[in-house]
């Protein structure tokens, strides 16, 4: 088994035996669950605004390259310097070139989940940087050199007390268990940061083509200040992020709040347009913009899975999914975790190497059905592992399969196999749960049903045999 | 495995007045290989369902999953193929148990009695790709003796064919999260219209030693 598969299976194996993490991840998804569920009750229609959604992204995402020229016309035109780059590494040959040319030290960062597809805040560290997160979350998972644990709530597996232990190991803070003098303490951290910045960089949540301008959604302020502060501001977003008209904002942040944090806005909704004009007070001298395609355009051309791209980060897919809820977000070892991460990574990062994700699923349908902008996450996953045993077949679990379908396919084959089983079942017993039981997957953990004396075929074919 | 579904099946349908066939040539619809990537092995097994199910005026199946497989999957498996047409006109003609009685007959009440506390595990296919929700609940408020109560969530159990023995870990603590929700509702029995559902809960509850029972919708209608 190649590496991240067997990574995923060791740190599945610690998480669903660890019953302080399943209860902490489940207390605070059963909490998320009331507040979403109020909030998605104030649309008047939820299910007409996911359909209106859907078809928003659809056409976004299937007249890109219009859309996309579009939005940076209308970026350039204000000043902005707008950069494309196809692959992570041109990204950050980018980012750095800015920094080195600006002779930048620090750089303040708001959240950006498409930083972390990127491994940006290693590089500037590699490259003599300072990087400060200035989420709170990301601020906390910043300062325990974890990634986030969730594309919206990164420290969501941590409590109180872990932070507070935290802030006093790495800041010389006084410990505390309030939650708001742990936020004033990062705070006072953090005014100093955004002051000493040369540059702030951001992420983005929606790219609105028709003003040129970037949407970002947040509940501290830390973007705005981020955005307001350096003298330098740059934004990293993925091509798929624009929408078309500004208008669509009056759906999608209602929709991003309510299906991300369970809020019907989050406190702060901005929108960038450029560097500060000449009859501006204030912004940033100089802006910058990079367009991260990433082998998104690969998704693009896959007329099947192409709705993937629809996603707008909301975490709502992660939120739902009982695997996500019994593994955790660090035990995927990708930036996007839970089903959009199992369905986006194999076209990422690689099929092969990433399509354990897509097996190691219920299949249940619990993301397909929150979905905000309907992807068929579930059915994705399916696509992904059928298209990975096209790409390359487990040999004896094709063999398998094909003798599963031969005995199948032909009764007597069928009835002598039903009879062998009752016959080894009788055995079962002897090896049952032993390296040696070849159900040891099943019965480590779980009873088997025992095979019935009489199936009901044979219940039918006797019932049969007896009318004629 | 669980002959009592089938038999229970047909004793509900007979009662009712219908002729029920069985073919005897087919035995599983192919869903382990669809699932498991493999569509080809798939198709080899689901083209053999496909004819045997060709002249029956409606199929009515046991399982959520088998049902969502001839109804929602099979389209989709067939795509493309010389048997699409003969996939969309059996999808067409699908129908999960209770929905059969249900939607497609119109009837609440089979006449059956089950003085015992149950509660109702959605098996997720069921659920999600063929929309069986009211269905069940409402034959089941019908049980003379029956009280139905809820658990707090809709959750998977955690079986999800091949995934339960390829990630027994995850597989297993579904479950165990399962069968906690509903034993808080202090039911004697989990009913469900999937065995594959039940048998990974009764496998997890026998371990544990615990004792809720599972059972099928189809046998409490069938006991009077």
């Amino acid at each position: 088994m190649n590496g991240p598969a067997t990574e995923f299976k060791v740190r599945a194996g610690q998480l669903t035996a660890d019953l302080r993490h399943r209860q902490i991840i489940q207390t605070a998804l059963g909490k998320y669950e009331t507040v979403r569920d109020r909030t998605k009750s104030s649309f008047q229609d939820w299910a007409g605004a996911r359909e209106a959604a859907s078809k928003i992204k659809w056409e976004a995402v299937n007249h890109l390259d219009e859309y996309l020229l579009e939005f940076v016309g209308k970026l350039e035109a204000r000043g902005t310097k707008v950069h494309w780059a196809s692959t992570g590494t041109q990204a950050r040959e980018i980012i750095l070139s800015i920094l080195k040319d600006k002779k930048a030290k620090c750089i303040v960062k708001s959240k950006a989940m498409t930083s972390e597809e990127i491994h940006l805040n290693e590089a500037l560290a590699h490259a003599g940087f300072e990087v400060v997160e200035s989420d709170l979350g990301e601020f906390i998972v910043q300062l325990r050199k974890e990634v986030p644990y969730h594309i919206v709530f990164p420290a969501m597996h941590l409590v109180r007390g872990e932070i507070s232990e935290l802030f006093v190991r790495e800041l010389g803070s006084a410990p505390t268990q309030s939650p708001e003098e742990l936020t004033m303490i990062a705070r006072r951290v953090l005014r100093q940061k955004y002051v000493n910045a040369d540059v702030g960089f951001t992420g983005a949540n929606f790219a609105v083509a028709e003003t040129g301008m970037i949407s970002i959604t947040e509940n501290e302020g830390n973007a705005r200040l981020t955005a307001a502060l350096p003298k330098t501001m740059v934004t990293l977003m993925g091509i798929e992020k624009v929408v078309p008209r500004l208008e669509d904002l009056a759906l999608f942040l209602p929709m991003l709040a309510t299906m991300g944090t369970g809020q019907s806005l989050t406190c702060y909704n901005s929108l960038y347009g450029g560097p500060r004009q000449p009859d501006e007070p204030d912004g940033p001298e100089e802006y910058h913009v990079i367009l991260l395609d990433n082998r998104r355009t690969e998704l693009l051309a896959d007329a099947e899975q192409r709705d993937s791209l629809h996603c707008i980060r909301c975490g709502a897919c992660l939120n739902v999914c009982p695997i996500f809820k019994n593994v955790g977000g660090h035990t995927y070892g990708t930036t996007y975790s839970g089903p959009i991460g199992s369905v986006l990574t194999p076209h990422l990062r690689g099929l092969q190497e990433w399509k354990h994700l897509s097996f190691a699923s219920s299949l249940c349908g619990a993301c397909t059905e929150t979905c905000p902008v309907k992807i068929n996450l579930h059915h994705h996953l399916l696509h992904n592992r059928r298209n990975s045993t096209r790409q390359k077949p487990g040999v004896f679990e094709k063999l398998a399969f094909r003798a599963f379908a031969a005995v199948i396919n032909r009764p007597w084959a069928y009835a002598l196999c039903k009879k062998a089983g009752r016959f080894l079942q009788k055995l079962h017993p002897l090896i049952k749960g032993s390296p040696l039981d070849p159900a040891r997957s099943w019965t480590r953990t779980r009873e088997l049903p025992p095979i019935a004396s009489q199936t009901f075929k044979e219940y039918w074919h006797k019932r049969q045999s007896g009318l004629k | 495995m669980f002959p009592k579904v089938g038999l229970s099946m047909v004793q509900v349908l007979e009662k009712l007045g219908h002729t029920i066939e069985c073919p005897e040539a087919t035995a599983c619809c192919g869903q382990p290989a669809y699932n498991s990537g493999y569509w080809d092995e798939a198709r080899l097994i689901a083209v053999k369902t496909l004819g045997a199910l060709e002249t029956a005026e409606v199929v009515v199946i046991g399982s959520g999953s088998c049902g969502a497989m001839l109804k929602v999957f099979y389209p989709e498996l067939f795509a493309g193929t010389p048997h699409a047409e003969a996939a969309s006109r059996l999808s067409q003609k699908c129908y999960e148990f209770s929905d059969f009685l249900v939607t497609k007959l119109g009837i609440g009440d089979v006449g059956a009695r089950f003085p015992a506390k149950v509660t109702f595990h959605d098996g997720c296919h069921g659920l999600r790709e063929l929309g069986t929700n009211e269905q069940p609940r409402r034959l089941l408020k019908h049980v003379r003796g029956l009280t139905l109560v809820e658990m707090k969530e809709k959750t998977c159990c955690g079986f999800g064919g091949t995934f339960a023995t390829k990630f027994p870990m995850i597989s297993t603590a579904m479950g165990e999260v399962r069968c906690e929700v509903a034993k808080e509702t202090g039911a004697e029995y989990i009913v469900s219209n999937d065995s594959s559902c039940l048998m990974h809960l009764q496998g997890l509850l026998d371990r544990q030693g615990a004792p809720m029972k599972t059972i099928h919708l189809a046998e409490i209608l069938a006991q009077t």
